[in-house]
Parts: structure tokens; sequence; C-alpha cells
């Protein structure tokens, strides 16, 4: 048996509080004969128990045995002269007897297997409720990106939307992004999903661009890119902005865009200003 | 004395041993049923016929089914437990089941208390709240590990783990 893990479930405080059954109780104890260590832990866990419950009591210096003595002694002498009884039935066996035996041991051994059947059905059933757990998981999990993919969905169909396709520029050619600008809510949903993962200590910074001159103004770093796992960001957007552009900064983000990291790069069209 | 000998001289009806273990448990029972009936003078009273009950029904005790401790626990939460639903009790108190151990220690004002010296009760105070529901049930209460369960609404498995956190830092805090 593994000794730590068996002081680690938790069981001997258990023990010590009265909260465990019959058997559990009768397991402890064996344990507790064979194993000092267990023995060792009962008696810490029920030496704090006992000074923690006596904190709630007033101390009193008048808690006296002695008021407990003098009711004893009525008591103690009753039991004493309390008669014996002695039986007077013959022990007699006949064939009712070993029948009896016989009954008691197929009940016994129905109850034995019984018990075990139970069992059985009781491991399925915590089996039973830890997947019933992990689906319902799965479908809250799922009832949130439905509402995310539904919620992209309205964008995409509002008649405000404007879109702006950004190409992948220089050594990122193959690089690709989508920006959904809603000039209403003064709001863009940015798709990102042709951006790599960005390596350690880098994040991708999106810049409104306004083109002459060109004059770049930052709309913040994507933090969670990595973790995000549809990769679209709703990003706010008040700026006149006539091109959007991507670039990977140092964590934090940057001033201004460091030209050489610019993944990807789009202008709106001109059809709508 | 070894306890064990202690318990079985007691069990043999040995009031020099019956007086050993009263010292041992009776603040300790004490405050567990002055947590019940929040009365100083009851708690006392049935205090003192608990010890009487464990003495005439010693011989029904037994090492196997637990600890001397726990048994003595069980008759006092059970005797308190049967008090407050008395009716000349329930007509004289108001509804006591909101309230926790850790309220005694916070409106106690007996500062001399032996406890209180070496600074117990300050420091058991200062319990996480979610220890204290724990410890309140399973040891003040008297629930088992399944009602405790129920009223807490959370999976055995949990409380187990909890109320053993719990008591390793009450270990810390009480025993030396």
């Amino acid at each position: 048996m593994d000794i730590t893990a068996y002081i680690d479930s938790g069981i001997l405080e258990l023990y010590v509080a009265g909260a465990l059954s019959e058997n559990e109780n009768k397991e402890v104890y064996e344990h507790m004969r064979k194993h000092p260590e267990i023995l060792h832990e009962v008696l810490e866990i029920e030496a704090a128990i006992i000074k923690l419950t006596a904190t709630t009591s007033r101390n009193t210096n008048a808690r006296l045995f002695e008021s407990i003595r003098q009711k004893l002694k009525p008591n103690g002498s009753d039991t004493a002269t309390e008669p014996k009884v002695i039986s007077i039935a013959k022990p007699k066996y006949n064939w009712l007897t070993y029948t009896g035996w016989a009954a008691a041991i197929l009940i016994g051994a129905a109850l034995f297997w019984t018990l075990n059947q139970n069992q059985e059905l009781e491991t399925r059933l915590v089996d039973t409720q830890i997947e019933k757990n992990n689906l319902e998981e799965q479908i809250a999990n799922s009832k949130t990106d439905l509402e995310a993919t539904k919620n992209f969905l309205n964008v995409l169909r509002d008649k405000n939307i404007i879109v702006v396709p950004l190409g992948g520029q220089g050594e990122f050619a193959n690089t690709y992004a989508k920006v959904y600008w809603n000039k209403k809510d003064n709001s863009i949903y940015l798709d990102a999903q042709g951006l790599p993962e960005a390596p350690a200590g880098k994040v991708y910074q999106v810049w409104s661009l306004k083109l002459d001159p060109l004059t770049p103004t930052s709309l913040g770093t994507i933090d969670d890119f990595n973790t995000d796992d549809n990769k679209i960001f709703t990003i706010a957007n008040a700026n006149e902005s006539e091109a959007f552009g991507i670039t990977l900064e140092p964590e934090g983000g940057s001033e201004t865009p460091t030209m050489d990291q610019l993944y990807t790069l789009g202008v709106v069209k001109s059809s709508e200003s | 004395m070894q306890l064990e000998l202690l318990i079985s001289k007691f069990q043999e009806k040995d009031e020099k041993a019956f007086e050993e273990l009263y010292t041992m448990y009776s603040d300790s029972m004490h405050g567990v049923i002055y947590n019940i009936v929040r009365d100083h003078d009851i708690a006392e009273e049935i205090m003192q016929g608990v010890f009487i009950k464990a003495w005439n029904n010693a011989s029904s005790y037994s090492a196997e089914k637990g600890r001397f401790f726990t048994w003595i626990l069980n008759i006092a939460r059970n005797a308190a437990i049967d008090k407050t639903r008395s009716k000349a009790f329930k007509n004289s108190k108001k509804n006591l089941a909101a309230e926790y151990f850790v309220d005694i220690l916070q409106h106690s004002d007996n500062l001399d208390e032996q406890t209180d010296a070496i600074g117990i009760k300050k420091f058991v105070s200062q319990l996480a709240k979610k220890c204290i529901e724990v410890i309140e049930l399973l040891y003040f209460k008297g629930y088992t590990q399944k009602e405790a369960s129920e009223t807490l609404d959370m999976p055995i498995g949990t409380i187990k783990t909890r109320n053993r956190n719990c008591i390793k830092e009450l270990r810390t805090i009480v025993l030396k």
C-alpha cells in the first residue's frame, strides 16, 4: 500500500471526525496497527482537533471532576446489584438448526454477490458522471463557438461593412489577412488566419494608415494571437483610415511600424470615401 | 499513562482513569456542545451528562470502531443536537443554524483564558472561510462526508482534500 497517498487522501481527517462508515473505520484501524506513520498522523490530527474544539469552550477552572464523581456512585452500585440471568434452555440441535445454517449461508452468499454488483454499478455510475461532465463541457464550448460564428456572420452581412483584403508583403508574400471595417460603430474585425504564429517575444501590431503623407496610427497589438482559435479579432478604430497594415513588433508594441517586418498591407477602396 | 491503557482501565470502571480522560477531553467537548447550544450553563450540564453516559456505556466502546475521542465526540454532538430539538429549548432560543464556531472566538471577551494566552484563538479565526465551513460541518456538527458534500454542493473527493488541507493548516497553527 502507498502509505503517503493513503494519508494524503484525507481519509484520516474524516476518521477522527467520525464521518466514515463502520467498515471504513475498521479499515483505518487495521492500517493504523500495521503502519506507525498512519497512527502518528491520526494522533496529530486528533490533537489539533482537541485543541481547536477547546478554543470555543469557556475555560473554567470550576470544571471539576468532583461534580461528576458524585453522580457516578448510585449508578455504580446499581450495576453491582443487578440480578444474574441464568438461561434454562437446553441446547438442542435438530434439522431446523442445520437448514437454518444452510439458509443463512445461502443468504450470505447472495448478499455478498449483490454487494459486489452494487460496487460495480457505483463505479460505472461515477465513470458515466465524468463522461457526462465532459460532454456538457463540450456542448458549452460548441455554444460559445457557434455564437462567435453567428456574430461574425452578421458582421459580414452588414451592408455598411467595408472589406479590405491585406496582401502579403516582401518576404511575407505568402501571408494574408482581411479587415472588415464597420465605420458606423467604429470597429474593425480582423481575420488574421493567414498569418503564422507569432514567435516568442514578438507580437503582431495593427496599424491604420493615412497615405498622403504616410502617417501610421497604431490600433494596438494582438497579444492573444497564438492562443485564439478562430483568429478573428475585434479592434476599435475611429480613424479615417485609408489603409491597414500588420507588422511584427517586440512584445508591448512599437511607436512606429518596423517596416522590414511589415507582413500584410491593404488599401481601402476609394469608392467608399 | 498511555492512552490505550487508560481507556481499558476506564472500561474496567477505574475512576482515576476516568478523571484523567475527563481532564483530557472535557474542554473540547464543552466547546463542541457550546457551539451547538450557545448557552454556557446548558452546555456545562450536557457535557457532564455526556461523560456520565460514557462511563455507564464504557463497555460498548471498542477501538476497532474508532478513536475514543471520536466516540465521546459523537455522544457529545448527539446530546447537544437532541437538546436543541427539545421544545423548551426551541422556545427560548433563536435560530442558531447560521453561526460558525469562529463567531464564538471573535465575540469572546475572556481574554485571560488559557487558550488565548498562546494565541490560538487569534490564529484560528484567521482560517480561510472555506476551511471554517468544512471544519464546522465535519467536526462541530458531525456531518458524514456525504451530508457535507450535499450541504456544500461539492463532490466528496473535494471535501476530503479540502478538509485535509485545512486540518494541515490548523496543525501548523495549534501544534507547537
